[in-house]
């Protein structure tokens, strides 16, 4: 069943986009069936086997012990539930907030590319399969963020996005394989019993640090961060799908899912912890001074990821369950404010909090929606947004922490409640304010979603008990490795606590903001230019780095002249060859200086000074003769030495490439000297050189004699099978005949080439061109 | 002699590889001709010399004649690449024709891509 859960999003991509031309409106309510029938199979496997890890696998590469394995317990359930749940009210979603786009057939693609690969990263048993998801999840968020590729900033986010958790993604592969080498098995559910060999190795500093890196820009963490708030760019869905809901939690699921490994290593809790509270704080405060709904949404994201990591780096029971209830209160009004925002810039085409005023006559469903999801982000009793917030802070009174976390909690919590109010309150009450367009409510389609989002908030707030028991506890059982401790009661009174004041301070301290927000920011906002410090510079900085060095890199290897690559590789065989002839070295004796012909020394000499007057002369003329006198005499060579065949041709080839020479370049000018002495000097130095090595190399060949067999053969059949008595002849034309075929044909091509390129005109193609 | 041929394939391989560094494209494809011409006169001479015995055989002649005839296989071997040299050679003289209708002059440093192609007086 997993198997087809997580395959299934992929193969209903491919037929996306005809089912959308077929479909057209219908298409979104026809796709989400999909995604509604997986959450139906994982919430009734939830109810059915509630607190148990279940492992299906298929072989995948049996050679090397690697199995595709799915891994289903309270974790994975929790988040592949909210995948399928949310993804079937965003496809809907985007049926009617993309309507009649032209490119909405692709974006179904994506975002079931996308809901594909998220099941399979929570699913995976398997660390390398989970890697692969992990991956593909930075691909389809590139494709995603990219949607409007007609907007430069869209492409610029969506490159941002992909190089920040692409790179994290790397260091993530790293970290797995480590960890998997120190714990012998490629299978989580294994690993997560072998926790102490884990911590045991002597690598696992390296290990933590890679994993976190990887899980920590995933999530948006400081300083990864501003990869979030760019990614805006996207079409509402998008940002609701991906980047609060799903796919920057899977960061914080790597964490819960390691954290019975990791959980107990040295440094995890400065690490995670101080990493999570840092996020927390810088994004909190940064969404205050936003003006967009999707900006302040985007950087209260990252605080709550910031808090989401703080409190798995807390640890201890409390602290997880906090956490495992937060990623799913959060996703829900979250998700809920995101498709809202989408909802009103729809209708009035604009996101600017504070032009935005009165909506709620024009826009009434989508007003409820925003008012119960902001309630509940603001932490306001009943919703669960109330118990999930108690939770933090009873985590922290249960840590008995200094109070400086206390005020970072309480100051970051100050402002989710002040943006929670901005956006799920402000905009929609008063007198309507002028706007772009006229607003007008939108379409079921649009207003399903987050009216089901944020009623879910209440629910769960009036009546904890339907996920305590079955989503929540099994969640923290798989992630705390506490099998039978019972999960704190949930519930919305508990009574005159300290954990009630630190809310009772929050929400004072939130109101007190909200309704001075405006002078507030206003003189925040001389803040600003301190913001061209922070980490999306140094991204910028980095980047521009890489790209310079690229630069630099390609100039000196690729300098674009065939003089300095040739002189390069020429270098490089000398040193190579030239230095392994010196290692060998040794007194060869050079046989038969006495063996030399007067006639053969005339043929030498006539060569050696054709070869001094072509090196030398200006004339063109009389360097194609040289070359001539050249081929002649080594034709004569040929002729001495017992091969007739070879002088023929060489001979023939050579008379037929100076007429060639002739013909063609007589009009050309006279040589012109282009480069200056001290580069002929060491142009000759190397040449030199690389005549020495060619004559080391030929004398140390000369010692060993290997025989040859194939000529036996050949001098044995010649006659008595191809009846021919010039072994070369019957050698070209009868054994390797196929061979000189081949040869034939590049000749033949070659000739072509030559016709082509003479019976070529140029200008004549090219009007522009002036004729010369 | 195999001494003798062997420093002569040395200066050739030297002299080629000093006309293919030349910014001139003419004097490139004269280095590429020089190469061509060492190549072959190092793979003769590493075949063994024999003079005057070209690798003919009788038809009473037994294999073990081969040791007072040259060996065919490396002659095979040059003929076919003298041949190709040829083409590769006429190829590149008229391809420098059109460098040079094109280009006004043969220097190399005029040719570092096809986009400044032309565009060099």
């Amino acid at each position: 069943m997993t198997l087809l859960a997580v395959l299934s999003p992929f193969a209903l991509a491919i037929v996306a986009p005809w089912l959308q031309r077929r479909l057209d409106r219908a298409a979104g309510w026809l796709l989400a069936a999909l995604p509604a029938v997986l959450f139906i199979g994982f919430l009734n496997f939830a109810l059915r086997h509630p607190a148990e890890s279940h492992v299906f696998s298929w072989p995948w590469i049996p050679s090397l012990q690697i199995q595709l394995s799915f891994l289903l317990d309270g974790l994975s359930l929790l988040f592949a539930l909210m995948i399928t749940g949310i993804g079937a009210l965003v496809l809907i979603y985007s049926g009617g907030y993309l309507a009649g786009h032209p490119h909405l057939g692709r974006f179904y693609v994506y975002l079931l590319m996308f809901m594909g690969s998220m099941l399979g990263v929570v699913l995976s048993n398997n660390v390398l399969s989970l890697f692969v998801f992990w991956e593909l999840t930075s691909f389809s968020s590139y494709l995603l963020i990219g949607f409007y590729h007609d907007r430069q900033a869209s492409r610029a986010a969506a490159l941002q996005a992909l190089l920040v958790t692409g790179a994290g993604g790397l260091a993530l592969l790293a970290g797995v394989i480590l960890l998997a080498f120190a714990g012998g098995s490629w299978e989580l559910s294994e690993l997560l019993a072998r926790g102490d060999l884990v911590r045991g190795h002597p690598l696992l500093h390296a290990t933590l640090v890679l994993i976190l890196l990887g899980a920590f820009t995933k999530s948006a963490q400081f300083p990864f961060h501003f990869w979030l708030p760019a990614a805006m760019e996207a079409p509402a869905p998008v940002s609701t799908y991906l980047h609060s809901a799903t796919m920057v939690k899977a960061g914080v699921y790597l964490l819960a899912r390691l954290h019975p490994i990791l959980g107990a290593a040295p440094r995890w809790q400065l690490y995670v912890g101080g990493c999570g509270a840092l996020t927390m704080l810088v994004g909190a405060g940064l969404a205050l001074l936003q003006v967009d709904i999707k900006r302040q949404l985007a950087y209260t994201t990252v605080s709550v990821l910031g808090a989401l990591t703080f409190l798995l780096g807390l640890g201890g029971e409390t602290a997880v369950t906090g956490a495992i209830l937060y990623v799913l209160v959060h996703s829900l009004y979250k998700g809920a404010l995101f498709l809202v925002g989408g909802n009103v810039d729809h209708a009035v085409d604009s996101r600017d909090v504070t032009r935005l005023r009165g909506l709620r006559r024009a826009m009434p469903i989508t007003f409820v929606a925003a008012l119960l999801a902001g309630l509940s982000m603001a932490g306001l009793p009943p919703f669960v947004g109330f118990i999930s917030k108690e939770l933090i802070y009873e985590a922290l009174h249960a840590h008995d922490l200094s109070l400086l976390l206390a005020a970072v909690a309480v100051a970051a919590n100050g402002c989710m409640f002040v943006v929670a109010l901005l956006i799920g309150v402000r905009i929609f009450v008063g007198p309507p304010a002028a706007t772009p367009r006229e607003p007008h409510e939108a379409p079921p389609s649009m207003w399903l979603g987050p009216l089901a989002l944020a009623s879910l908030g209440l629910i769960f707030g009036l009546v904890p008990g339907l996920i305590e028991g079955r989503l929540i506890a099994p969640a923290v059982a798989a992630v705390g490795q506490l099998p039978a401790t019972p999960a704190p009661h949930l519930a919305l009174w508990h009574g005159f606590t300290p954990m009630l004041l630190l809310s009772a301070v929050t929400i004072a301290a939130g109101l007190l903001v909200f309704l001075g927000w405006d002078f507030l920011r206003a003189r925040l906002n001389r803040l600003a230019p301190l913001g061209r410090l922070g980490p999306a510079r140094w991204y910028e900085w980095v980047l521009q780095g890489v790209l310079g060095f690229a630069h630099l890199q390609t100039r000196i290897l690729q300098s674009g002249s065939l003089p300095v690559y040739i002189a390069t590789l020429i270098v490089v065989i000398i040193l190579l060859v030239g230095g392994t002839l010196l290692e060998q070295v040794q007194i060869v004796r050079l046989a038969n200086w006495n063996d030399i012909r007067f006639h053969e020394l005339c043929i030498i000499l006539t060569m050696m000074m054709a070869i001094l007057t072509l090196v030398t002369t200006n004339s063109r003329l009389t360097a194609i003769a040289a070359l001539g006198v050249v081929g002649y005499c080594v034709s004569l060579i040929f002729v001495l030495f017992g091969a007739p065949d070879l002088a023929i041709t060489q001979f023939c080839i050579e008379t037929l490439s100076v007429v060639l020479f002739v013909l063609v370049l007589y009009k050309l000018p006279r040589f012109q000297v282009f480069s200056r002495w001290p580069t002929r000097l060491a142009e000759a130095a190397i040449a030199v050189a690389f005549g020495l090595v060619v004559i080391g190399l030929m004398t140390l060949g000369m010692e060993s004699d290997l025989g040859s067999p194939i000529s036996e053969f050949y001098a044995a059949n010649s006659y008595l099978q191809a009846h021919g008595r010039n072994i070369v002849n019957v050698i070209l034309v009868d054994f390797r005949g196929v061979d000189t075929m081949g040869e034939i044909t590049v000749l033949a091509i070659g000739a072509l080439g030559v016709l082509a390129l003479l019976k070529l005109r140029l200008d004549r193609d090219r009007p522009g061109k002036e004729s010369s | 002699m195999q001494a003798v041929l062997i420093l002569t394939v040395g200066i050739l391989y030297a002299a080629g590889i000093y006309m293919m560094m030349r910014r001139s494209i003419v004097k490139l494809i004269i280095g590429l001709g020089l190469l061509g011409h060492a190549a072959n006169l190092l793979i003769f001479t590493a075949g063994g010399l024999r003079r005057g015995a070209p690798a003919f055989i009788d038809p009473d002649q037994s294999a073990a004649a081969l040791a007072q005839i040259a060996d065919p296989i490396p002659q095979a071997l040059i003929l076919t690449a003298i041949v190709i040299g040829f083409g590769v050679q006429a190829f590149s003289i008229v391809l420098i024709r059109r460098v040079y209708q094109v280009n006004g002059n043969d220097d190399l440093k005029h040719m570092r891509s096809t986009d400044e192609l032309g565009s060099n007086p």
